[in-house]
């Protein structure tokens, strides 16, 4: 069992800040999904509605790389329920590379058929309202969804995120015997996704499939807890 | 939505019973799955919680418990549990417990049972309309057509029928002009109701016997008997009949088992033709009866010694064209039979005729007629009591070292245990086999029977079977009176247990403990025929073969209903499972074994094996309840 984490005393106000946006916004879609609001910050993470989250993008900078197609998983930390899942594809504002067609398995004639990231926006929101996300490396989801959103409707959309990877290198990089590991030389565990899970012996799936991926996510941080925390944790100690 | 949630659909149609539901009832699982983790130790189900799931292991172990906490069995990927419960009363029955780190699939209960209405196979594995063994054993059984082709399909025409007072001259004329090949020969109605018919004139009948062409060689022209001679008077006075809606392979068996070329078929008592070999040979070409009558052609051992491949062969045929154990078990007697008398044939040719009569006696599984591929011989020889030893015994000696001897030329070896007539114990008058019976009947213990339990599995192969049918009788009749017998053998047929399972690559122990492969004669097929044995002793059945003794018990109050049924379907089972991996072993130019390797154990047979050892398990706790050993103390 670990700790809280130490010298990371500036996890913001996910609650204050939600709720402050809740009058703000001028789209609907967005009023709604703020005003759905964001759990307590002391809620153990069982009684938490929590959704995972993955996005295929053509690239890893937000500001010049768009969305390709986006997954999403409503689970409790007892249960990942299927009927829930949701899978988009969506155009993106700038041409596939033909990398990211390899890599995603998404091709051009998709894309073609998919519709605009706009045309689906309040169904996203509407899936993510209430929940708290649950993502592998929060430098994708969040802010890919933030400058879309924020170029369409003009004002962004931020929210706490559990990041399963950031979790993974608490344990993994930064707990003493990962310390004590890097002192010996030893390379440091890989908190890839796939990696991680094999840790806690989840099966291999095809990765890079938006919704495969979210499934993943959060098998992964059902191991993790069961492993490394406690039910009880308050969401709070682990968000960010 | 059409999401396609391939991950899960495709790992799912790979185990069954999912591996053979349409794509759409496939979908329609994979969409609906709750997926759960489990770290290793932890409870999954609870004994008598609610339980409205079905559960399907995709990754890690699961251990299922029973009621008390033994270990009931030990799941892996694909394995499914919670089906009992579920189609029970909605309350866990068997607690289980994640072993490793386990990924769980939840499938929801409604669409359990709508999978159980929409899919039959589905149905049947999960054990919703009947137990999974039964449904198996008659999958076999439905493959087969030589097995649902009923032998009325051979007939051509009516049978040529004579009254017994028909000259022998007269019986000939009828068969050439019909163009036939033997004539019944019928009577007045007699002491033989069950083959005594009225004809369309009202007129009563019996038949008495046939009358074929070799007949007229044999008896009639070689006899000197003279042209006026009635048939009734050659005809042999026994009856050997199928009845018509008998399936082809049995009446190929009834003549196999009794060296007849002629069949009469009967519908009821009324004969309805004759079916003749080569008409089931044009049936079934490739047969073992080929192979049988080859056998009984053979001039010298090297002639015989020469068929032996082909007996592996007749084997594979009979196994690929979907025989049950109880064919091919009864086929394999009867060909290890035909060598058998052939060689006596050939020894008394060589050492003239005996000097006192005698029986060859078969024991064991070859007693059974569920002789197996891998075999040795198991044999004794019972001497007439006129038998003395001084005068008698050499001839007897050679006569056993000639047939040892030429069987172990014939592919079947000696027996490890010298349990042979070349072994001067069990070449004995009938007077000292009595004797031998009526000491281990009388005075038993589980160590003096150990090694005997073979001998009451007895049956005569050539001579004069009347020595060894007495031995059959004293047996029934002495057997049902001795408790303390009965609780020795009963003892004995506790020695050898089955397994729990199959995990992964392994056998499962009920400790626990995992080997690599298992012996399914040890642990399943002989302790069942054990079993089933001590129940005929105690009914007093004089039959020898496993299912001809169940049928046999079924006819007392000894089992519960239903139990007779259950050991059944896993006898057959665990026969079949035995007989298809030696024809794989065959097929693969190894030399067949008893043992079975889990990695070649598809996952449909595992399950069904399970059920058998289960049901072997069960029964071997009633035995032990059933017949206690009696307190020394009196």
């Amino acid at each position: 069992m670990l700790g809280l984490p130490r010298g990371r005393a500036q996890v913001p106000d996910w609650r204050g800040f939600v709720s402050s946006r809740a009058s703000a916004p001028r789209d609907p879609r967005l009023a709604r999904f703020f005003a759905a609001g964001v759990p307590a910050p002391e809620t153990p993470i069982a009684e938490t509605p929590l959704v995972a989250l993955d996005m295929e993008t053509t690239g890893l900078d937000a500001r010049r790389n768009s969305i390709v197609s986006i997954g999403l998983v409503p689970f409790t930390l007892e249960r990942i329920g299927l009927t829930g899942r949701r899978y988009w594809i969506v155009r993106p504002r700038r041409p596939l590379s033909a990398k990211s067609v390899t890599f995603h398995h998404i091709t051009h004639a998709d894309i073609a058929q998919a519709p605009e990231l706009d045309d689906i926006l309040g169904e996203l929101l509407e899936a993510l309202a209430g929940r708290l996300a649950v993502v592998h490396y929060r430098h994708i989801e969040r802010p890919f969804l933030d400058v879309a959103v924020k170029a369409r409707l003009g004002e962004g959309v931020m929210f706490p995120v559990i990041d399963t990877m950031s979790l993974e290198a608490r344990i993994h990089r930064q707990s003493l015997l990962a310390r004590f590991k890097r002192w010996m030389g030893r390379p440091p565990a890989s908190i890839r996704l796939y990696d991680s899970r094999e840790r806690y012996g989840l099966p291999p799936y095809q990765g890079h499939h938006a919704l495969t991926d979210a499934l993943a996510t959060a098998e992964l941080l059902q191991a993790q807890i069961a492993h490394h925390y406690s039910p009880e944790i308050p969401i709070g100690a682990i968000w960010s | 939505m059409d999401v396609e949630l391939l991950e899960i659909r495709q790992h799912l149609g790979r185990f069954p019973p999912f591996d053979t539901l349409t794509d759409e009832l496939l979908d329609e699982v994979a969409s609906q799955v709750e997926v759960a983790y489990f770290k290793a130790g932890k409870e999954i189900l609870s004994l008598d919680q609610e339980l409205h799931e079905l559960c399907y292991i995709r990754s890690g172990a699961v251990e299922v418990y029973r009621r008390g906490g033994e270990l009931y069995n030990r799941l892996g990927e694909g394995d499914i549990f919670g089906q009992f419960s579920l189609l029970r009363n909605r309350r866990v029955r068997y607690p289980a417990k994640a072993m490793e780190d386990t990924l769980i699939y939840f499938i929801p209960e409604a669409v359990f049972r709508h999978l159980c209405e929409a899919d039959e196979d589905f149905a049947d594995f999960v054990e919703l309309l009947r137990p999974r063994l039964e449904s198996a054993v008659e999958e076999q059984k439905k493959n087969n057509d030589m097995m649902i082709t009923r032998v009325r399909k051979l007939l051509t025409r009516y049978p040529v029928m004579v009254e017994a007072s028909t000259t022998v001259q007269e019986a000939a004329r009828l068969i050439t002009d019909y163009q036939a090949s033997a004539v019944l020969v019928l009577d007045k109605p007699g002491d033989n109701p069950r083959y005594t018919f009225r004809d369309s004139e009202d007129r009563g009948w019996q038949v008495r016997g046939i009358l074929t062409d070799s007949d007229f060689r044999t008896k009639v022209v070689a006899g000197g008997l003279s042209p006026d001679t009635p048939v009734g008077e050659v005809v042999a006075d026994r009856v050997i009949a199928v009845q018509s809606d008998e399936s082809v392979h049995e009446a190929m068996l009834c003549m196999l088992r009794h060296n007849i070329h002629h069949l009469p078929v009967m519908h009821r008592r009324r004969p309805v033709g004759i079916v003749h070999l080569s008409d089931i040979i044009r049936y079934e070409t490739q047969s073992s009866l080929y192979l049988v009558s080859n056998i009984y052609h053979q001039p010298s051992v090297e002639g015989l010694a020469k068929l032996a491949p082909d007996v592996s062969g007749a084997f594979v045929r009979m196994v690929e064209e979907g025989a049950d154990s109880r064919m091919v078990g009864s086929a394999l007697s009867t060909i290890a039979r035909s060598f058998t008398r052939r060689l006596l044939e050939l020894a008394e040719e060589s050492l003239g005729p005996p000097p006192v009569p005698y029986c060859f006696m078969a024991l064991g599984s070859m007693a059974r007629n569920e002789q197996s591929i891998v075999t040795d011989q198991d044999n004794a020889l019972v001497l007439s009591d006129d038998f003395d030893p001084a005068e008698h015994d050499a001839y007897f000696r050679e006569l056993a070292k000639f047939v040892s001897d030429g069987l172990d030329a014939c592919g079947y070896p000696y027996c490890k245990g010298d349990i042979m007539a070349t072994n001067d114990q069990w070449r004995q008058p009938l007077a000292v086999w009595k004797r031998y019976f009526m000491e281990w009947i009388e005075a038993p213990s589980p160590e003096r029977l150990l090694h005997s339990s073979i001998f009451f599995d007895l049956d005569a192969v050539y001579g004069e079977n009347v020595l060894v049918e007495q031995l059959q009788d004293l047996v029934a009749e002495q057997a049902a009176r001795h408790p303390l017998f009965l609780a020795a053998m009963a003892r004995n047929a506790l020695n050898r247990t089955p397994p729990l399972g199959f995990f992964r690559t392994f056998v499962m122990e009920k400790d626990g403990k995992h080997n690599n492969s298992i012996n399914l004669k040890r642990r399943g097929t002989a302790p069942m025929v054990d079993l089933i044995r001590v129940h005929a002793l105690a009914c007093g059945s004089n039959a020898q073969n496993s299912f001809d003794r169940l049928d046999d018990i079924d006819r007392t109050q000894l089992l519960a209903p239903g139990v007779s049924d259950r050991l059944r379907y896993a006898l057959e089972f665990l026969s079949m499972s035995r007989i298809r991996h030696q024809v794989i072993d065959i097929e693969h130019d190894h030399p067949p074994d008893n043992n079975i390797e889990p990695e070649n154990v598809s996952s449909s047979e595992r399950h069904n094996l399970k059920d058998a050892f289960q049901a072997l398990s069960h029964a071997q706790k009633f035995l032990k309840f059933r017949y206690p050993m009696p307190s020394r103390t009196k």
